[in-house]
């Protein structure tokens, strides 16, 4: 009998309890959720879909559900760690099928342009200008080195340079310095 | 209680933490007259040498150049030009190894001087007479940007904003072996005042203060002399220190005051210039007399001359090492700049430019090279020496682990990078190094968060205007829908399911018999375009031969052009040669199509190049369009694409406009096969 | 002809990190030598052993961490750490106590940790603490000064008594560590400490043989010989004043201040400051750079903390000697520390005034 109040009391409180919880979750539900905000701020947002989402925020509700950190190419090795210390997951190395990120933008050669305003439409940033039949061209310091503009010119005349390094934003690699040798 | 103003007028001198003793050789060059070099075979000046963005160009090749005359415009504040050293000809505006650190090219102006040195008219400006705002400009358009090291635009500097205190003239020179103040003081010390005179009318401070170490007997004594009749010229000796010629470094010293972190000294009322700097306005102001000269310490024990050299900017450095008698050692380093905080250079080519103080050739013996890197021992002797009173120790640990967040916490842009922390480092640790790196991080991060930013917005712009059109054609479909439904219903229509799925019915038995037909034609078609191509072909293969007796077509082309069009031609054939690789590289089913594809491309650019570049490019273009067309359309077989192909020769040597309609005409048609095969 | 590209500064003071381990290792060689006569040549057989000990351990552990060995060795930090320990054990103690303390030292206390510079202990008194707690017998057969020791000990005795726990001519330690009266004597601070529990005043105490009339026989010179070593360690910039003088200030000023309330139950400034290894602990041991505090404020702090936990575990504490215990506390505290006392950098407006 009273192993029977027992229970009876324990599977009471029980019940009463996961109602309040489940009332509190309802009713104090926060709608967006700030993870998103927060992963998509670590994004580089170049907005390239290398990995496989629509733009930065998509891929940055795909980690919130759950999806890996390692498919962001443009932020490299620094954008997984953050994500890793936000997530509270091992920091992996970039996906193999990503390439890694040296700094390129497109370009393209004027030339050769039929002006068929595909790569205006693929860009997601509005990079490139242009109008139909005439020639496209890229506002380099917009552009953020994505590669969707490259697949669907018809022509091929997309082709994507590494940045250059100036001056102003050499890093102090003094390995590469070319030593001019004389005789 | 005295004020600190009143301190600092009765001679007061503060200490700053830290700072080194390293041995001093000065001596070697101190005692001998400033030398004038003869002029350089060639002067190389490059377009930017301040800090800033470079002005916009004023010659071409070939033009022949005055000496003082400006190269490039001062065309907004932050810019100031460079001018001819001399007089001669530009005989190339190139890339040139820049006097940075990083030695990447930077665009300079080759001038050959002709040996006249023939001036451009000047106009010197009297100080009695001439407006602030002259002056400024003035300044400004002969170049003068900080002969100190900073290569900061004077004007920008003294175009006065606030209220100026203090006026501080650094000729403290603290680096090793560097001397070329401590002799401009020596020679000309007069003009030099008058060029504080200037300065005194632009910014009228309370008070001057000249501040040089008391290792300069001789140019203390010169200045003195010169500021005899001025009471407000104040001559500061500060005791031997190294950093103690660092702005911040100085302003303590003078007048125990700190220039806030992330600062300007003016905030702070004080105006800073280099000695050198002062010197170059009384030049510029007084006598029209633009910089394109500096006096520069060439020292070091491979020279058997060591001495200043009043050097025109733009020589190279090889030439004035062998003026002084260079006798270079194996591995040589040859530094521009003293030994704290020079660089070196990877090749002699390098000029002179508007802040090369120095160039330093010195022996193995004389300044061995580092040692290996050793572990820290955490002595701190580098935050004894840090004249930032920085955590050396801490800013190399957050370095390593490439910590912003702590980096800056400990303040690493506060980093002078004087080097007296890699100087007194037990374990040879190059800590500058470390510093420089993580700082071209951080400002990369920087640069890099500020672009997502801006991506971001213009990412969201766009989503947002496409979906404000989508919603538009939504309406506007909407809006077309209900106009009919309500016509429909006008016309009493019954049944719209029914009506619909008659539709529907009636459109799959045209389907059919249409793609048959669809199929025949395009046979037809084919095979009429086939024989076309077949008579091109021939047409071609007689052009070629009589264009050039080469064998391959590319060479064909190279060779055949007329010279205006031979780069347009060029690319054409560049690119059908590397459409043809491509095309080879594909895999086996596509083979045949491909192998066609180039030649027709490259028998596209032959035809037409001779004709009109633009036509050529945009045949090519198209020739291209199709190739990648055959390439990726694998399941289609060999017809469709030959279809395409011949196409394009026959259009190309006709329209090009033709060409691109006859070009989607086929494509749909191959498309169209394509796709009803594969159903 | 070629350019060699460097960054600079491309001027570098000579004084490397190997020059100064041996400065320091030098500038014991006085009190080692005063060590020697006073209480026999067993230090100098301690210091061979704990020398090879150290060599070959470290380099064993740099051969499995796969680092070169020869730059390591050559930076003469084993070495230190070696003849720190070496003088501050025992001279008679077994020889597999300095064996077993030095290896311990280089693999657990420097090595593990990753080597030198990132040892958040004193190498050498984290080992002397390991040995104390671990084996309290022989770490505490102290002799008495040489006027009180019962036999005359050459080197060769020295060796034996290390090697085998009896001298060549037989004696064994317990014999040796008697005074020619059979009486088995312990360090002055150990003296005192007892005597003062058992209710002695510290005066009578003093009137021991152990002790000459500032601190025990033998101990006052070896102290003054490690001031001397210390001072000169200082006049070469080797080592910051803020250090030493924060610690035999504190200890100076605590000392003097219960002696001054209680002359009879408590030891003089003067005994405190030449007794046990003071000398050595401020001048040698708390100035290890690797574990001591970085900031000049910080350096005070940690000096004055140290003073005062020499002072507390003397008084009050049961261990022969309180130096080993008071810097490894120490060394805990020195990241807070660091961290507290940064120093205002050019430009910048306190911390406190910040806030």
């Amino acid at each position: 009998m009273s192993l029977l109040t027992a229970l009876s009391a324990i599977g009471i409180l029980a019940v009463l309890f996961g109602g309040i919880l489940g009332y509190a979750a309802i009713r104090f539900k926060v709608d967006s959720d700030p993870l998103v905000d927060q992963i998509d701020e670590i994004l580089p947002q170049t907005q390239c879909g290398q990995c496989g989402y629509p733009g930065c925020r998509p891929y940055a509700e795909a980690i919130a559900g759950g999806d890996a950190i390692n498919k962001c190419p443009p932020g490299g090795e620094a954008t997984i760690k953050k994500l890793a210390d936000l997530m509270g997951v091992e920091a992996k190395p970039l996906d193999a099928a990503q390439t890694p990120a040296i700094k390129r933008v497109a370009y393209i050669r004027e030339d050769e342009c039929i002006g068929c305003t595909k790569c205006i439409q693929a860009c997601p940033v509005d990079a490139i200008v242009g109008a139909s039949k005439l020639m496209h061209t890229v506002l380099s310091d917009e552009c953020t080195g994505c590669d969707l503009c490259v697949e669907p010119c018809p022509v091929d005349c997309i082709e994507m340079l590494p940045v250059p390094v100036t001056t102003d934003s050499w890093k102090w690699n003094l390995n590469t310095i070319q030593v001019r040798v004389l005789e | 209680m005295e004020t600190l103003f009143q301190k600092i007028q009765s001679g007061a001198l503060w200490d700053f933490h830290g700072g080194i003793h390293p041995p001093t050789r000065k001596s070697q060059t101190s005692q001998k007259p400033i030398a004038v070099m003869p002029v350089p075979e060639r002067l190389y000046i490059p377009l930017r040498q301040h800090t800033g963005v470079a002005g916009q160009l004023l010659v071409q090749e070939g033009q022949r150049v005055l000496k003082g005359q400006a190269l490039t415009a001062s065309d907004n504040a932050m810019t100031v030009p460079v001018h001819a050293a001399t007089s001669g000809t530009v005989i190339a505006i190139t890339e040139h190894t820049s006097a940075h650190p990083s030695s990447l090219p930077e665009p300079a102006i080759i001038l050959e001087p002709d040996g006249l040195d023939e001036w451009r008219p000047r106009e010197p400006m009297s100080l009695t007479t001439a407006d602030n705002h002259a002056i400024l400009e003035r300044i400004q358009d002969s170049g003068i940007a900080g002969l100190g090291g900073a290569g900061f635009p004077t004007h920008l500097k003294i175009g006065k904003y606030q209220e100026i205190k203090y006026l501080i003239i650094n000729a403290a020179e603290c680096e090793p072996y560097i001397t070329a103040d401590d002799l401009l003081m020596q020679e000309e010390a007069t003009t030099i005042v008058k060029g504080i005179d200037i300065l005194c009318k632009l910014l009228n401070p309370q008070i001057v203060l000249i501040g040089l170490e008391n290792d300069k007997p001789v140019a203390s004594a010169a200045m003195k002399a010169a500021c005899s009749q001025r009471q407000n010229y104040h001559i500061r000796e500060v005791p031997v220190k190294y950093p103690s010629g660092g702005q911040k470094q100085l302003i303590k010293l003078l007048t125990g005051q700190e220039v806030p972190s992330g600062r300007r000294s003016t905030d702070i009322g004080i105006v800073m210039l280099n000695i050198g700097t002062v010197f170059a306005i009384a030049q510029a102001v007084l006598d029209d007399h633009p910089l394109i000269s500096r006096v520069v310490t060439v020292t070091g024990d491979t020279l058997s001359q060591p001495q200043n050299v009043l050097a025109l900017i733009g020589t190279p450095v090889s030439t004035l090492l062998s003026y002084c008698g260079f006798q270079p050692e194996r591995r040589q380093r040859v530094i521009m700049g003293g030994p704290m905080m020079g660089f070196t250079l990877p090749d002699l080519s390098v000029p002179v430019v508007k802040i090369t103080n120095c160039i330093l050739a010195p022996t193995h013996k004389e300044l061995p090279a580092a040692r290996e890197e050793t572990d820290c021992i955490r002595c701190s002797a580098c935050a004894d020496a840090c004249p930032a009173t920085l955590l050396p120790q801490q800013l190399l640990w957050y370095s390593k682990a490439q910590d912003t967040d702590k980096l800056k916490e400990y303040n690493l842009f506060d980093c002078i990078e004087c080097g007296a922390c890699a100087y007194v480092c037990p374990s040879e640790i190059p800590l500058v190094q470390y510093y420089r790196v993580a700082k071209a991080d951080i400002r990369e991060q920087q640069r890099d968060a500020l672009k997502a930013e801006q991506t971001k917005a213009r990412f969201d712009a766009r989503n947002q205007r496409l979906e404000q059109e989508k919603q538009e054609r939504l309406r506007r479909n909407q809006e077309l829908a209900a106009a009919r439904q309500k016509a429909q219903q006008d016309t009493g229509a019954s049944n719209a399911v029914a009506d619909a799925l008659a539709r529907i019915k009636a459109r799959q038995q045209q389907t059919e018999p249409a793609g048959d037909q669809n199929r025949e034609h395009i046979i037809a078609e084919r095979e009429k375009q086939k024989q076309q191509a077949r008579a091109y072909q021939q047409r071609k293969t007689v052009t070629g031969q009589q264009t050039a007796e080469a064998g391959t077509p590319a060479t064909q082309s190279e060779t055949a052009v007329p010279a205006e069009n031979a780069q347009q031609a060029a690319i054409a054939a560049a690119i059908a040669r590397a459409k043809a690789k491509k095309a080879q590289t594909k895999s086996a089913p596509t083979e045949d199509i491909a192998a066609e594809t180039p030649a027709a491309a490259v028998t596209t650019a032959n035809e037409t190049t001779t004709d009109d570049p633009r036509k050529a490019a945009i045949a090519a273009a198209i020739a291209r369009a199709k190739a990648k067309q055959a390439q990726q359309s694998t399941e289609a077989k060999e017809a469709p694409p030959a279809a395409t192909v011949t196409t394009t020769n026959e259009a190309a040597t006709d329209d090009p406009r033709k060409a691109a309609i006859a070009a989607a005409v086929a494509r749909a048609k191959a498309r169209k096969q394509t796709n009803s095969e594969s159903s | 002809m070629s350019f060699k590209i460097a960054s600079s500064p491309h001027n570098h003071n000579q004084k490397s990190t190997s020059q100064l381990m041996l400065l320091v290792a030098a500038a014991c060689i006085p009190g080692i030598l005063i060590q020697a006569v006073f209480f026999g040549y067993g230090v100098l057989v301690q210091l061979v052993l704990a020398v090879i000990t150290a060599w070959f351990t470290e380099a064993l552990i740099l051969i499995l961490r796969e680092k070169r060995i020869l730059p390591r060795l050559k930076d003469n930090s084993a070495l230190v750490t070696a003849v720190l320990l070496a003088v501050s054990i025992p001279p008679y103690a077994p020889w597999w106590i300095i064996v077993l303390g030095t290896a311990f030292a280089i693999i657990i206390v420097k090595q593990l940790y990753g080597g030198l510079g990132n040892n958040p202990f004193n190498p050498a008194m984290a080992a002397y603490i390991m040995l104390l707690v671990s084996f309290p017998v022989q770490m505490t057969q102290w002799l008495p000064a040489l006027p009180q020791q019962a036999a005359e000990l050459t080197p060769a005795d020295a060796a034996c008594a290390v090697f085998t726990g009896y001298s060549c001519s037989g004696y064994s330690m317990t014999q040796l560590q008697s005074t020619p009266d059979g009486i088995t004597m312990a360090t002055p601070l150990d003296t005192l400490r007892m005597d003062l529990s058992a209710g002695l005043t510290a005066s009578e105490s003093l009137q021991k043989p152990i002790f000459n009339n500032i601190s025990g026989h033998g101990w006052f010179w070896v102290n003054l010989a490690y001031l001397l070593g210390g001072l000169l360690l200082l006049q070469q910039k080797v080592i910051s004043w803020r250090i030493p003088l924060a610690i035999t200030g504190t200890l100076f000023i605590l000392s003097l201040l219960s002696w001054l309330s209680s002359p009879d139950t408590n030891g003089s400034p003067l005994f405190h400051l030449f007794a046990g290894a003071t000398m050595l602990g401020a001048f040698f041991i708390a100035t290890d750079p690797v574990s001591a505090s970085t900031t000049d404020k910080g350096r005070i702090y940690y000096g004055i903390l140290i003073g005062i936990l020499v002072y507390s575990i003397r008084k009050y504490g049961g261990y022969p000697d309180a130096f080993a215990f008071a810097v490894v506390l120490a060394n805990m505290t020195v990241p807070l520390i660091d961290y507290y006392t940064k120093p205002r950098a050019y430009g910048h407006t306190s911390r406190r005034r910040k806030q």
